[in-house]
């Protein structure tokens, strides 16, 4: 059944993925990011392969942002029905050295800008007693993680409100479960020197780092009706991490 | 707005949003236990009245109302009438 999704941060990377995934499996996908024109090389891609998507730009840690985009998407697809709280930045830096901006701006972006799409995509949920939430959160927000004290402790919080509003909204078959992804390739993660890439292979039982596709395979699963009886979860999408 | 006019658009609402039967629907019956309506949803049909009727309740307001009359009477105070 074709339904209406809304990814946060889907110009590049796993966001990048899931939204295209998600059009590929027939749904009408609202691409977001922070301007609907670093969105447009998804929307594009999306539409060539003669799928259905729209750019939405917005700062999702902006709470009357955050109001438009759904106005937004709204209008020209419909209610979301789908929504998936990608978006996601980091700002390593151990603790000790750690600035309050480099804290706020990764616990604006990766916790605070869920619960306000979280908090908006819901009415409509709970009025269609239909709706899937899936949050992207980390290993970082599972184990820890040197270096990212602000990035694990956001992945972590996730998790706990991902438990919390499944419990709230359950009784209107509304599902809310979290995907921690592992080591994937990405920008993000090639960003980490050599080194470290080399280290963190032995840990992983596949032996490789996953890809953005694995994780939104994974974000496809949880959004289908497949996945009606699973809420208050997180898949763990690591190829077997052992830190 | 007068109050028969508040009484119809709530019982609107008690149908539309939260699917009861409007039969069920007195200005006495209480929301939890005579319309079986959950927490949540005494919160979308507050939701639902302060959108309807460009009103703000707030939660220690709300936390008063126990039946259908009541909620009509905080709105037509919110409105001034």
């Amino acid at each position: 059944m074709s339904r209406v999704a809304l990814v946060t941060g889907a110009g590049r990377g796993i966001g990048r993925a899931i939204a295209e995934n998600l059009a590929v499996l027939g749904h009408r996908v609202a691409v977001n990011d922070l301007t609907a024109d670093a969105a447009g090389e998804t929307v594009a891609a999306i539409k060539k392969a003669g799928n259905e998507a729209v750019a939405v730009g917005a700062d999702v840690t902006d709470e009357a942002a955050v109001g438009r985009m759904f106005d937004e998407v709204t209008d020209l697809l419909g209610p979301v029905e789908i929504l998936v709280n990608n978006a996601g930045i980091t700002r390593d830096n151990l603790v000790l050295r750690m600035t309050p901006g480099e804290w706020d701006a990764v616990l604006n972006t990766n916790l605070r800008a869920v619960y306000l799409c979280t908090r908006a995509a819901l009415r409509p949920m709970l009025k269609a007693r239909w709706g899937r939430i899936v949050s992207i959160s980390s290993v970082s927000g599972l184990h820890g993680n040197a270096g990212q004290a602000n990035y694990a402790a956001a992945k972590a919080g996730l998790i706990g409100f991902t438990k919390t509003v499944s419990k709230e909204v359950g009784s209107r078959n509304v599902t809310v479960n979290a995907v921690a992804p592992g080591f994937i390739e990405t920008e993000m993660t090639a960003a980490l020197p050599a080194a470290v890439r080399e280290a963190l292979l032995p840990a992983i039982s596949l032996g490789r780092f996953g890809t953005s596709q694995d994780v939104a395979s994974a974000v496809g699963y949880l959004a289908s009706d497949s996945a009606s009886y699973v809420t208050g979860q997180v898949i763990v999408v690591d190829g077997g991490l052992a830190l | 707005m007068e109050r028969p006019d508040i009484e119809k658009k709530l019982v609107e609402l008690l149908v539309d949003e939260l699917g009861i039967e409007s039969e069920s629907i007195t200005m006495d019956a209480t929301f939890e236990e005579d319309l079986d309506v959950d927490s949540l949803g005494v919160v979308e049909l507050l939701m639902a009245l302060e959108d309807t009727f460009g009103v703000k309740i707030p939660d220690e307001e709300a936390e008063a109302i126990s039946t259908v009359g009541e909620a009509v009477d905080l709105v037509m105070q919110k409105l001034g009438g």
